[in-house]
This record gives C-alpha cells, structure tokens and sequence, in this order.
C-alpha cells in the first residue's frame, strides 16, 4: 500500500533581514514617525500641533483628491503622509497656513510637474524650498538645533543609515557626506572661517531629513548607481556654491535645480534606449 | 486618460495659482511709510493717532552716547555679537523733588554712566559725577548692564542697585545729595554677568529683596578669557548659562544668598525679569525670559520658596529667544499679562513675541494664553526691550518694542554665518573660536522700532515710522515716564553704542483725561512694590502694579500712569498693598497725580 505523505516546506528560522526586506514599505514612514516622536518627545521640536495637522491633513487630501481626479486611481497615503510630516518639521511659522500650502504645492507638483509619466521633483523638495525661496515674512526653515540629546540623534541616525541601507541607497547618502565634508573644507580654506562651522550644518537635524529622506527618494533619483553618486556629488557641488555665497537653505536649493535635471536627462535615456529596443 | 485632460488642466491652474499667491503674500509690505518731513508726519500722527513722538535730546540737554563693553581678544570674531548689551535706562524721581529723573549705564571700560536730572524747566543735568554713581566701569571690575532704583532702607528716598558683567553695585542714597557705595558686606556677589535685575519683596515683610539673573556663567571674566567654551550649548535647549541670585533683605544693610533653598535653581541665560502677583496671593511670582530657551514662571508659596511652573501654566513649553517682561493691561479688564519678546527675521527666523494674557479666575495656578497672534503685536524683529503705556491717553495701554541687534556694515549680514553655527552640535556652537569672523558685518540692524497703538479690544495697529521720525538705532531698553508733568508719557530708549532717544510725546488736540497713582507704603515696603492699582471708570477697569524694575535693562517711572479718554469722572481707584491691606478711592479729581499713603 501506497502512503501518501504531504511536504511541507521546512520552517525556516526567523531573519530580522527579511522581515525587513518583506516589510520595507512600512519603513520609511515608520523612520520619520520616529524622528517625529523622538525630536518632540526629546526636544519639543513642533512648537505646537497646527502646523503638523496643517501639512499632514493637506497632503493626504490632496494626494487622494489628484490621484482620483488625474490618475483615476486612490494612491496610498503613506507617501502623502511622509510629505506632510517632513513639512511639519523643516518649515517654521507662527502660522497654520504655510504648512498647508506647502503641503498642498508639495503633492500638486507630483501631478503637475511630470516628464513622461514620472514627477521630477521630491514633493517636499519643491513645496519647502518653494516657500524658502520666496524670503517670507512668515515662513522660515529648520536652521537651528534641535538638542544636544546624544541618545536620540544617534537614534535617528543610526534608523536613518539602516533604512537607505534596506533601500538599496546607502551609497547616496555616503557619496553626499563625504563630499560635503571635502568641500566643507575647501570652504574653510577660501572664506577663512572655521572647519567647524562649516561643518556644523552636518549635525544638524535640517540635514539629518535631507540626507536620510531627501536625496535617497527612489522615484526622483535616477536609475543607476554611478549616475546617482554623480548626482549627489553635484548637489554637494551646488551647494558648495550657493554656500559661498551665503545662501542658508543651498542644499534645498542645490538638489531642487540638479535633482530634476539629472531625473529629466535620465529619462530621456532610458526612453531612447527603449525606443532603439523597439527599433 | 481623455476624461482626465480637463480635471489635470484645473490642477494645473490650481497649482499656478497657488504659486502665485505665495508670491504676493511673501511681498506684503511691513506697514512702513515713505519719509516725510517731521512737521508734516506729527500732524497726520496727531490727526490719526492722537499722539506723536518727537526726539529732543538737543533740547533736553542729554548728550550722553553709550559704549559697548571691552572684550578678551579671543572674542574679536564675534566681539559686534557678544558686546551688543549695556544699554539701559531707568526712571527714578531720587531727589524727590517731584520731577523724573534718567540713569543711563555705559559699559566700555573707564566710560562713564549718567545721571540726569530732571531740572524741572525742560532740561537735565548729568550729576552722576557728583553724586558718586559715574566712575562705575573701572577697568577690572566688569561692564555695566543695567540699574534699578528701590529704597531697600525704607528712609524714603530710592536706593540704586548696579549690575554688570562684573561686580554689581548697591549704592544708598543719602537723602538724594549723594550716593555711597554699601555693596562690600553687603552680600551681593563678587563677581556674576547679571543681565536682569529687579527689586520685589518676595516675602512680604517690608523689605525689598533682589533678584538678579545670570546670562554667562559667574567664572567667566570676559575681559579676561581662560577658555573660549563660554557660548550656550544650544539655541533651543541651553542651561549652561548663568545662576539665579535671590538675595532676601535682612534689614540691616545685609542680604542673604536664598536661591539654593528657596529652589531657583535654573542657569538658564536670563536676560529679563519682572515680580508681580499672578494668583491674588499677594507674594510676587518671578517671571524671567530666558535666551536660548525657555521662560521660566516661579510660583512664590506664601514668601518661604518658589517653583518653577512655566511648562505647566503655557509660558514655558515653547523655547524662544526670551529677551524681556513687561507687564500691561490691554484689554481693560483687570487682568494683566506679560510681553516677552523674541526674534523673528524675515525668511530666516519666524519666533514672534508672546503677550500672555493671564486667563480670569485662574486660582492658585495662573494659567496664561498667547494673545500677540491675535492682538497684532507678534513680529516686530529682533526685539529688545518693550513697555506697555498709553500713548495718547485714549485710555487703553499702547505698546513700544525697541528693535535691532547690530547695525554694523550697512547692506552686510552675519545671519548666514549664525545659522551655520547655530544649526550645529553643542561641541560647536560653545565653544566662540568655532564661531566664523563677523568682520564687521550686521545682524538684523538698521530697523526701526515698533510702536503699536491700542486700538481698543485689545487690537493693535501698527504706527512704527508714523508717529516719530525714522530712527534705526540697535534699540536695547524702554522706559516710559511723564518726563515735564504733563500728564503724558514720554519714552525714552537706551540704545547700544548709541545715544539713547528722548522721545517728548505730545498728545493732539484731542481732550484726553488721565489720572497717576504714586504710592508709599508703611507697612508694605515703603515703595510700594508689588501694589496692586485698579482704575475704575465708564465701564473700564484697567490694573497697573508697582514694580522694581521690568523690561530689558529697564524700569519705568514709580507713579502709575492711567489715560482715561474723555470722560466725566473716575469712579473709583483700588489699592492692593503688598501687606494685603486696601484702600478704595472714590471719585478722585481728574488730571493730577494723587500720593496716596498706606494706612
């Protein structure tokens, strides 16, 4: 007689790492709630909560009004979520409304701002460096320290360098730091100022957003890793310039005029090699 | 996708449109008018406002220039930011002859302070000299920062306390023909950088006691580094400024160092204090505005200890730039509040200036709401010192912002370097040599300060540059007093390396009333301080109280100045005395000052 024995597949012991891998989606904004929690817990970062419900409230209406309305679909607020809350905390105002605005230009320009079918700006990219820009009267970036807590800045940073690792974009990160610690540098060497303080925008927290959630967005980075590296080490450049001349918010500036760019030019060669494909 | 075209064409102009109207509203002016000649500004000012502000130092007689403090050449870098205070005024009648007199502090070493007084015929004379209180910034023994005047002897005339970065002073006034230094044994620190200072009996028993706040820590001789880690540690969170001093009168010339037990033990870096009774207890509170972080509100329990209660009553949950407390009543109800003011640069630094209305019937625990969003009276730059007072008498307390940190290079700013720093680890910003060269750049310089006007309902417009001429000076403290015995209040600003601005005020054609209160007590402290003074009339019922001292590096004239608008009468005057006593003053006469003495 013929016994029929089932296979089961062997349990497999647990891996932290896939787990991780099989969960990534969640981490981004789990990395930012964090940051979120910690700097208010630890240091009272918001001054307040109408400026979080502000931007967070505008950006998840207004992601799930646009997906509706252009793409036809309901988009995940998730990313809307992570927008408003990297609004919350890089734009200061005494006001409520600035952060709904810029939340609101945030994800309007995912749907605007496109080239072929891809947005080009990182939507809190182009919303807060917007409002920078404009030098006004009621609007102002994170420029300041939060705290000299060492606990949780090591927190944030050490969340931040194991999120961009599990996304496959830890090279960025690195590429931007080394370089601007070179340049900051040679900065040094030219306006005379102290190493130090050249150095010091690096450890902050304006930074700690910038280079864990800015420059690693997969959507607005281009498609191979030299070309990343390359963009980011331009960005550095940039902002090494608007530096010398004496621009507070250079790394927004300097990723809001080269992101796209190298996004736009990406694009255009992927597009040209896939038509030749075709061809 | 077709279905889609007109819904992404709407988004679009949406999204334009939304462009465009950030513009617009990031350009919206700041209320500035276009220069006029004076004689043609005063009568619009007059016309519009009923008051206008004119300088007259000339005619008054007041040539003094004030000189910033010298510094340790290891603070040449930041030697514009670090020596950008000293300037300050305060009103003292010390002669009691009646007429206000003005204590400038200089602070450069071997400058001189000055006393003016008040001559009584529209001019002043420096007496500082002969009287023994101008030689006060000797080389070694520190900078002068400010002064406040309280009879702590209680013999009737007003004794002048000193302090500097350096050693303060207490001087006693002999019968207003001179000052005699009683500071050795007095119990006064040796050496502390006090950058606020007040009188106020915190426990009720006749006495004036002092408090003084620390701004770099006490070791630190700034003409004399031993290490360049004198700076805050951050701009949010830093507590390793100076100590608080609360040092209790024991009556016989000596004060006791009470801070440790009676629980002020915050180093936070104070830069203003003011002591007024917040929940009808009759012991003062402590107010203090701190830089670099948070306002602190001490509880006082019945005179025996204090507690720092800030984060649980509202004022002390949002870490600023805290720079001075100033007491008013803006809405004409009884309940008073305090103005501390911060920085707020345009683009780069959005703090605003707090008015914390104490909410009515708050008990035991004051509890406090932030009304200068809602009052108009929250950006006014980088504020110094501020004073409220009725400018033109129409019977609801105006305001005076002094603005301006360093006016240094014209079209040159220091902001880019500061944030680089200030965005820093602690490591970084402490230490001054991390600190890049300021060479000779300014810092949120050339603006004007603010004057806002009552416009009743506790609304405030904005009359900065309308009612006086433009003046830019880097403004450090206010203080308000009837300067001729007019009837009005004139402001007088202390400005850093500068002369100071004597604004003589004329009111308009308008008949406005008024009424002032000057108070001496018998068995409260004999100047009264922390007396509570209610004016009753056509519905109103404004409160003042008596203090030794607030601002930044300020105090106010002693009498109490109540505009009234036009009226009849004055229903009635309440005194609170400290010693929990009261007096009710029925229908007092319009227009003059009335003493009125504690029974």
């Amino acid at each position: 007689m013929q016994k029929e024995i089932e296979l089961k597949a062997a349990p497999q012991p647990f891996s932290f790492s896939r787990w991780i891998d099989k969960n990534f989606k969640y981490l981004p904004p789990i990395f930012i709630t964090l940051i979120l929690v910690v700097g208010q817990l630890a240091y009272g970062i918001l001054d307040g909560y109408s400026g979080l419900f502000a931007a967070i409230g505008a950006t998840i209406i207004t992601e799930v009004i646009l997906s509706k309305v252009i793409l036809g679909k309901r988009k995940p607020i998730s990313s809307a979520y992570m927008t408003g809350t990297s609004v919350a905390m890089l734009i200061r105002s005494n006001l409520a409304w600035p952060f709904a605005v810029t939340g609101f230009l945030s994800i309007a320009s995912k749907y605007v701002l496109r080239y072929k079918g891809h947005h080009i700006w990182n939507p809190s990219l182009f919303g807060i460096t917007w409002m920078l820009a404009l030098h006004s009267p009621s609007v102002a970036g994170l420029s300041i320290q939060w705290g000299s807590n060492l606990a949780a800045a090591s927190i944030i940073w050490l969340v931040g360098l194991i999120v961009v690792s599990r996304a496959k974009r830890l090279h960025v990160t690195v590429a931007y730091v080394i370089s601007f610690i070179i340049l900051a540098y040679i900065r040094c060497l030219i306006t005379g100022d102290p190493f130090l303080a050249e150095l010091a925008p690096l450890t902050g927290p304006m930074y700690q957003l910038f280079i864990f959630l800015m420059i690693t967005d997969p959507p607005t980075g281009v498609s191979t890793r030299k070309g990343r590296v390359i963009v980011v080490v331009l960005v550095a450049i940039l902002e090494f310039v608007f530096r010398l001349f004496h621009s507070i918010y250079a790394p927004f500036y300097a990723l809001f005029i080269i992101g796209p760019l190298a996004k736009y030019l990406d694009l255009r060669r992927l597009d040209k090699q896939a038509k030749k494909k075709l061809a | 996708m077709k279905k889609q075209k007109p819904a992404q064409i709407i988004v679009t102009i949406l999204f334009a449109g939304v462009l465009i109207a950030t513009i617009i509203a990031s350009r919206t002016r700041n209320g500035f008018l276009d220069r006029e000649p004076t004689s043609q500004l005063a009568q619009k000012s007059l016309t519009a406002y009923g008051f206008f502000l004119e300088p007259v130092n000339e005619q008054a007689g007041i040539h003094f220039r004030h000189t910033s403090p010298d510094l340790d050449s290891k603070l040449d870098n930041i030697k514009l930011q670090i020596a950008s205070m000293g300037a300050s005024v305060s009103i003292c009648d010390f002669d009691n002859d009646g007429w206000n007199d003005i204590y400038f502090t200089n602070s450069a070493n071997g400058s001189l302070n000055a006393l003016y007084r008040n001559l009584g015929d529209g001019r002043f004379e420096d007496v500082a000299g002969s009287m023994g209180v101008a030689d006060l910034n000797k080389k070694g023994t520190g900078a002068s920062m400010g002064t406040v005047w309280g009879d702590f002897d209680n013999d009737g005339f007003k004794d002048l306390l000193l302090y500097k970065w350096g050693k303060p002073e207490l001087f006693k006034n002999m019968g207003g023909k001179e000052f005699v230094s009683v500071t050795d044994g007095s119990g006064l620190p040796a050496w502390a950088n006090i950058n606020a200072a007040v009188w106020l009996d915190f426990n009720n028993d006749g006495l004036l006691d002092i408090y003084m706040g620390g701004y770099f820590r006490e070791e630190i001789d700034l003409e004399n580094l031993t290490t360049t880690k004198i700076m805050p540690e951050s701009f949010r969170y830093a507590n390793n400024g100076g100590r608080n001093y609360l040092l209790k009168n024991l009556g016989n010339g000596k004060f006791e160092d009470v801070t440790e037990p009676y629980g002020l033990k915050s180093t936070k870096w104070t830069l203003s204090a003011v002591a007024a009774d917040f929940n009808g207890d009759l012991y003062p509170e402590l107010f203090l505005a701190n830089d670099y972080n948070v306002d602190e509100l001490y509880l006082n329990h019945e005179g025996k200890s204090f507690e720092e209660i800030g984060a649980k009553v509202g004022i002390g949950r949002i870490p600023k730039s805290g720079m001075n407390a100033s007491i008013g009543d803006i809405s004409n109800d009884g309940n008073i509040g305090v103005y501390t003011t911060n920085i707020t640069e345009k683009g780069i630094l959005i703090q605003g200036n707090n008015y914390w209305q104490l909410k009515p019937g708050s008990g035991k625990l004051p509890a406090f709401v932030n009304l200068s969003q809602l009052s108009g009276i929250e950006n006014a730059g980088w504020s110094y010192g501020a004073q409220f007072g009725d400018l033109n008498n129409d019977g609801y307390m105006d305001l005076y912002v002094a603005n301006g940190f360093i006016s240094a290079k014209e079209n040159t700013s220091y902001w880019y370097e500061y944030t680089k720093v200030t965005g820093g680890n602690k490591n970084i910003i402490e230490d001054a040599k991390n600190w890049p060269d300021m060479e000779g750049k300014s810092q949120s310089g050339y603006i004007e300060d603010k004057i806002w006007l009552n416009d009743k309902d506790a609304l405030f417009e904005d009359v900065s540059g309308k009612a006086c001429p433009p003046v830019t000076f880097d403004g450090r403290a206010v203080a308000m007093a009837d300067l001729w015995n007019r009837g009005v209040l004139d402001v007088v600003v202390a400005n850093q390396n500068n002369i100071p601005t004597i604004y003589k005020n004329t009111i308009g054609d308008k008949k406005n009333d008024w009424i002032a209160v000057d108070l001496q007590g018998t068995e409260s402290n004999r100047d009264a301080i922390g007396a509570k003074v209610e004016v009753y009339w056509n519905g109103n019922r404004q409160m003042q109280i008596v203090t030794g001292g607030m601002g930044f590096s300020s105090q106010n004239q002693h009498r109490l100045h109540f505009g009234l608008g036009e009226t009849q009468q004055v229903d009635k005057i309440m005194i609170n005395w400290p010693s929990g006593k009261t007096d009710e003053i029925s229908k007092p006469a319009l227009n003059q000052l009335h003493t009125f003495i504690e029974n």
